[in-house]
């Protein structure tokens, strides 16, 4: 079932909680070595699947291998392999930050070393500093550097820049391409398209449980959602136009405006983030379109009962 | 494998301690506490006599209630210390960062029972430095004495740390912890002849407490405290060493498998 150079693999996976369908036949695959990432909504569905496959949660159905073994059933060699940034944590936090990374190496058996994770966080001036006593952002790189302390083949990321200044999120993208570099798959979770882009060589994006788009961080949604386009004013009336040559259609309104600025013409290449909310918003009217005709075939049961 | 579980487990022991001696109301709520009644108690009742010895030398308030408040050490650094501050890492998601990590649960288990063994052995000299030095006690001389004292320690302390990881399960959130935890364990050393004579109590209500450990621990530790003589005030007017050991052990057979069947890093779903 899984091809041989896949880390991760996933087929129809789906999990209920209770009556919550909160996934439904969700496929896709990761090639070792590369960065995927999982975009979606808020309760879409991506920490549920990023846990199962970190074996923190059992799934209702379908299939999941992650570096070759069953999630549900990975013994301490598995997790050794692994490397683990939850959405979210909260621990008394009564070790420096320099013990907690000393004793976290102690965990694996070919660690990083303890410094250079360290500094890779730029924690340098807070390594003597109680974890309890660092601010909400130094706390999330201390979630990072845990992360990639234990040199894991694979590193699941769940959201890992959340409460991260401009700056700590630039020096953890620096972090991650040369994660990148040395080999090391990564899945990643973000709200910060801009992010996922710069990181990630693949994309899924998942709406209401479903994964409704995969495919290369230039490529999804296909061509027609990247379809530049121009925007620009005339006669008082802001106006716009896709196309696909936008230097013909600006040297037209050139000419129209007799060689005069256009006014407020732009051109803009529709960015990751276009893309995704193109997406998702047509997937939710969709799901509108279908909660409506289902509402309407109610209404019009025999007796009106169920209102 | 078990050369790393073991040496995992010494290096989570190490991390444990630290992170006890770090934490204000562990250090007071636990480790101080049996300290803090001992003091009470011996200067409250200082002018009172506590009965006499074979010599007819009365025994003083320290003096008497020394054991007991040994005893309640046990209790509080296994059961009431385990139990809380488990719930808590459940709760925290301590648990959940470990369960992510290599780390073996054994290496886990022996870091608390290192934790509880390390901490629990420095409150019990304390409290015996305290009692000698500031209160004037008298302590045993003989090896005998110290041996049943070293038994009843480690198999106590043991026990009550095996408890005090099974009984981790029942707060249902971290919050909630020491509401649970705590009103149990003060009852347990209410009836156990802790605070109160334990042949004062309504015969019932002895027998109550010879079910749970805690009464045969401190009965343990009067054992080798109090003056000959005073074995006629117990049960049966022996030490009963023999049932010490026998309830104390039992209740440390029933925590290993209420522990081994019971615990899991996290609550799957939760
Ligand atoms: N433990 C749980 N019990 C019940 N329902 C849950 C549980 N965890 C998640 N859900 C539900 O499953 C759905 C997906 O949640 P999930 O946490 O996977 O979303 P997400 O995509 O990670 O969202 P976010 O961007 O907000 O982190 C949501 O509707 C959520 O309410
Ligand atoms: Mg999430």
């Amino acid at each position: 079932m899984t091809p041989p150079d896949s880390a991760v693999s996933v087929r129809d996976l789906r999990k209920t909680y209770g009556s919550v369908d909160a996934l439904h036949d969700v496929s896709f695959d990761i090639a070792r070595g590369e960065t995927f990432a999982l975009l979606g909504p808020n309760g879409a569905g991506k920490s549920t699947t990023i846990e199962i496959l970190e074996g923190y949660r059992d799934r209702t159905g379908g299939a999941a291998e992650v570096l070759g073994v069953d999630p549900g059933r990975g013994g301490t060699d598995w997790k050794a392999r692994l490397g683990i940034v939850l959405q979210s944590t909260g621990e008394s936090g009564s070790a420096t930050v320099r013990e907690q990374l000393t004793h976290f190496a102690g965990f694996y058996p070919n660690p990083r070393n303890v410094d250079e994770v360290i500094e890779a966080v730029g924690l340098q001036e807070k390594q003597k500093t109680l974890i309890r006593k660092l601010s909400g952002g130094q706390r999330r790189r201390i979630d990072v550097a845990l992360g990639i302390i234990g040199n894991p083949e694979l590193l699941f990321l769940d959201e890992p820049t959340t409460g991260f200044d401009p700056e700590a999120r630039r020096q953890f993208w620096q972090l991650i391409l040369a994660l990148k570099d040395e080999g090391t798959t990564i899945l990643l979770t973000t709200h910060y398209l801009d992010e996922a882009a710069r990181l990630s060589d693949r994309a899924g994006i998942i709406a209401g449980g479903s994964l409704i788009e995969v495919g290369a961080i230039d490529e999804i949604g296909g061509a027609e959602a990247r379809t530049p386009v121009v925007r620009w004013i005339e006669d008082g009336v802001a106006r716009s136009e896709r196309t696909t040559e936008p230097s013909r259609l600006v040297a037209e309104l050139v000419d129209r405006h007799g060689g005069a600025e256009v006014p407020q013409l732009e051109v803009v290449r529709p960015s990751l983030e276009d893309v995704y909310l193109e997406l998702v918003e047509r997937f939710d009217s969709s799901a509108r379109d279908a909660a409506s005709l289902h509402a309407a075939a109610l209404d019009t049961t025999p007796n009106g009962g169920v209102r | 494998m078990i050369a790393t579980t073991v040496r995992l487990g010494v290096s989570r022991i190490g991390n444990e301690v630290r992170s006890y001696f770090r934490q204000g109301d562990s250090v007071f709520f636990t480790f101080l506490f049996p300290l803090l009644m001992l003091t009470i108690f011996s200067t409250a009742f200082s002018a009172q006599s506590f009965g006499t010895d074979d010599n007819g030398d009365s025994l003083s308030a320290a003096s008497y209630y020394l054991p007991g408040m040994l005893a309640a050490g046990l209790l509080l650094s296994g059961v009431q210390n385990l139990a809380i501050d488990i719930a808590v890492e459940r709760g925290d998601g301590t648990l959940k960062r470990l369960a992510g990590t290599p780390l073996p649960v054994v290496s886990y288990f022996i870091g608390k029972l290192g934790q509880v063994l390390v901490t629990g052995a420095a409150q019990a000299v304390l409290l015996l430095v305290v009692a000698r030095v500031v209160f004037g006690v008298d302590l045993p001389t003989t090896a005998a004495a110290w041996s049943t004292f070293a038994w009843v320690f480690l198999l106590g302390v043991t026990t009550s740390a095996v408890l005090g990881i099974a009984l981790s399960r029942i707060p249902r959130t971290g919050k909630s912890a020491t509401a649970v935890i705590i009103p149990i364990t003060l009852v347990l050393q209410f009836i156990s002849g802790v605070y109160l004579a334990f042949t004062d109590l309504p015969t019932w209500l002895q027998n109550v407490a010879s079910v749970f450990p805690l009464k045969w621990m401190a009965q343990g530790m009067r054992s080798v405290f109090l003056p000959s003589g005073f074995e006629r005030l117990e049960q049966g007017e022996v030490w009963n060493l023999g049932g010490v050991a026998l309830v104390t052990g039992l209740w440390l057979v029933v925590g290993l498998v209420i522990c081994r069947v019971t615990f899991r890093w996290i609550r799957k779903d939760g």
